[in-house]
């Protein structure tokens, strides 16, 4: 094994691109678990925002529209979600399941005349003198756009949940809806909004799967990315900074495993690829374990559906 | 203004007849699905439901696939269902059916090529305790960890893929396959071979294990104590608890007979249709097993049904995609439709849709 071959800045700006999906898909969702909703359909709203943004993206030979037609499409399918467990009340694991399931099939059928295309490349930005300063630059400075808008999400959530009064609100209706509800707020309508914002996030997320990370359409490419987004937001116990560390984490491990393999390591193949799903689950074991800090983090009716007897 | 107003306890009526709905409506959204898609839906619904069974040239063949593909459905489904009942969410099912069908399989290519009818039921039992073993990883950290098992059992089926992916290429690979991928054909050999054992109903082993497990969990459900433990818990974790139901045990024991029964079916699979491990013999059954599951609204003879008829969506989806160019993900994107009609109209067996402001009396 060559271990020289790789490359500890090029390792180290590629894990922020690894970690770019699951950081969207992981912040959209913790925003909907934070207003008491759990929405499992994150893996099919990614896997539509894929192909929406990489068919756009195609068409218009502009990736940005495809961005913004990822968003939309996440967010559209979010909706259906939203709409039944909102107002058809249904059970929200469940649906989830379903959303997965339908998004999956619904994708890879609107994806078939796009397989083996190449996605118009998605510019790095340009950032004059501080993408040429040596190492700092190449790590931090030399992204696409959408990195630098992740961090920028994810900013943005941790201002909104702390110091606003819609944060406050929206933290209100997770942790008591019947208590918000008294209070004269509309729970339903504040977690659609929650369920679209959701939405939106993890079909950025799968985008950019299929725009920069890979950037080709195939089938189910994203591999379970929903999922770990889902366990992230259990690793980080709800607060959006320990999102973007656990999302940088799993990119890390990511990156690094590809370029063990690729560097001809002495570990199996298989064994590589399955790391990161062992490390997610080894991660959450960890977090669950500890009773109180598990117990407080998460928002107290989380799950629960809302029904208003009158 | 339509409102809605809960029912003291579910309707029975709706109960039975929303699965029904549920099939109605997604024949409807389908048509226009495939219309969009540029077929003739009245051809494709008819082509999916009905030439399958009744075709004078395709129904000779395709009859017996019905069972060969409700098979595995079902014996997953019905595991799955216990669990769901009771609030234990096992959705890696098609991990468990990976891992029961390598363990059996190796079982028996261990023993190759010796020949006795010890090795058959030595590998069933092999699978099933794999898939057990599998299961068994997302029950005790729940059970000692609280880590929720939703997350460790779907995050564990690519962990199965990859160790399937090393069996095919590697450690199960056939010696004398000239170095391709894939194991020895277990059909092929008579030890292990899962024939058809009515010649033309595409009755095997694993169709009998599925008829067996509807009975058994009909009988567990509705007359046995650990049946009523299963509804308590679903429907009132508090007052189980009071009733002395152990959660712990429940979720030992849901997630490792759902995990018992993928694994068989895993094996089943592989033994017989399938023929031999190779790097994608797995059919996302366990994925739709899900679907069937709650298609049969949890209840085993519900279940039973609800598979023979997603076998049909597949068999039929087949018969499309090759008479009139339906892409095969049409037909996922179906199902997945079918299921959230039917968690959709779910509202109205708990439910009374209200018209009017009126205020309830």
């Amino acid at each position: 094994m060559d271990l020289s071959a790789i490359n500890p800045v090029v390792l180290t700006a590629s894990l922020m691109v690894a970690a770019t999906p699951i950081l969207l898909a992981a912040i959209g969702e913790l925003v909907v678990e934070k207003a008491g909703v759990l929405n499992l359909g994150v893996e099919g709203m990614m896997i539509i925002g894929a192909i929406c943004g990489f068919a756009i993206a195609v068409e218009t030979q502009s990736p940005l529209l495809g961005f913004i037609a990822a968003a939309l499409g996440g967010a559209v399918l979010s909706m259906l979600f939203g709409f039944m467990t909102q107002v058809l009340l249904s059970n929200q694991v469940a649906t989830g399941l379903a959303l997965t399931l339908f998004g999956l099939g619904l994708s890879s059928l609107m994806g078939q005349s796009y397989v083996g295309i190449k996605a118009p490349s998605t510019p790095s930005l340009n950032l004059g003198p501080l993408s040429d300063l040596p190492v700092v630059g190449k790590i931090l400075f030399s992204h696409d756009l959408m990195v630098y808008v992740s961090i920028a999400i994810i900013a943005g959530v941790w201002y909104m949940l702390r110091y606003t009064r819609t944060g406050l609100v929206l933290r209100a209706v997770g942790e008591s809806h019947d208590a918000a509800h008294a209070l004269g707020y509309k729970v339903i309508r504040i977690r659609l909004l929650a369920i679209g914002f959701g939405g939106a996030c993890a079909g950025l997320g799968g985008a950019y799967l299929s725009l920069v990370r890979v950037p080709q359409w195939t089938e189910g490419m994203t591999a379970g990315a929903g999922w770990i987004a889902l366990a992230i937001v259990v690793f980080a116990s709800w607060k959006p900074w320990r999102v973007m560390i656990g999302a940088y984490l799993f990119g890390g491990i990511t990156v690094l495993q590809l370029n063990l393999q690729a560097a001809g390591a002495k570990i199996p193949v298989e064994l590589l690829s399955m790391s990161p799903y062992l490390i997610t689950i080894l991660v959450l074991v960890i977090i669950s374990s500890d009773r109180r800090r598990a117990a407080l983090s998460a928002p107290a009716d989380l799950g629960k559906s809302f029904h208003a007897s009158l | 203004m339509i409102r809605l107003e809960k029912r003291p306890s579910p309707s029975r009526a709706w109960t039975i007849a929303t699965p029904l709905v549920a099939v109605a409506l997604t024949m409807v959204a389908g048509s226009i699905l495939f219309m969009i898609l540029g077929k003739d839906p009245f051809a494709a619904i008819k082509t999916i439901f009905y030439d399958p069974l009744f075709h004078p040239d395709f129904a000779a063949f395709s009859r017996p696939q019905l069972l060969v593909k409700a098979g595995p459905l079902i014996l997953i489904a019905i595991g799955l269902s216990m669990g769901f009942k009771a609030g234990i969410w096992n959705i890696g099912a098609e991990g468990q059916y990976i891992i029961g069908a390598l363990a059996g399989a190796a079982v028996g290519l261990a023993l190759y090529p010796a020949e006795s009818f010890l090795i058959y039921p030595a590998m069933v039992i092999a699978g099933a305790l794999g898939g057990w073993a599998w299961a068994m990883i997302p029950a005790i950290l729940r059970t000692k960890f609280r880590t929720n098992e939703i997350l460790v059992s779907l995050l564990l089926v690519y962990v199965a893929e990859n160790i399937l992916a090393s069996a095919a290429v590697g450690w199960l690979r056939n010696p004398e396959g000239g170095g391709f991928p894939g194991s020895r054909n277990l059909s092929k050999w008579a030890s292990s071979a899962n024939p058809e054992l009515i010649s033309g109903t595409g009755m095997h082993w694993g169709v009998v294990a599925a008829f067996i497990a509807v009975i058994l969990a009909y009988v567990v459900m509705s007359r046995h104590l650990l049946g009523f433990q299963i509804q308590l818990a679903g429907q009132a974790p508090r007052a189980a608890r009071f009733a002395g139901v152990n959660p712990s045990r429940l979720v030992v024991l849901c997630l490792g007979i759902s995990g018992m029964l993928a694994g068989m079916a895993g094996l089943f699979e592989v033994t017989g249709p399938a023929g031999q491990i190779s790097i994608d013999f797995n059919s996302g059954y366990g994925f739709t097993a899900i679907i069937v599951a709650f298609l049969g609204r949890l209840n085993p003879i519900g279940i039973l049904l609800a598979g023979l008829l997603m076998a049909l969506t597949y068999i039929g989806g087949e018969l499309a995609q090759f008479m009139l160019g339906l892409p095969a993900a049409a037909i996922q994107a179906f199902q997945g439709m079918l299921l959230f009609f039917l968690l959709g109209v779910d509202v109205l067996s708990n439910y009374r849709i209200r018209i009017g402001t009126g205020k309830a009396a």
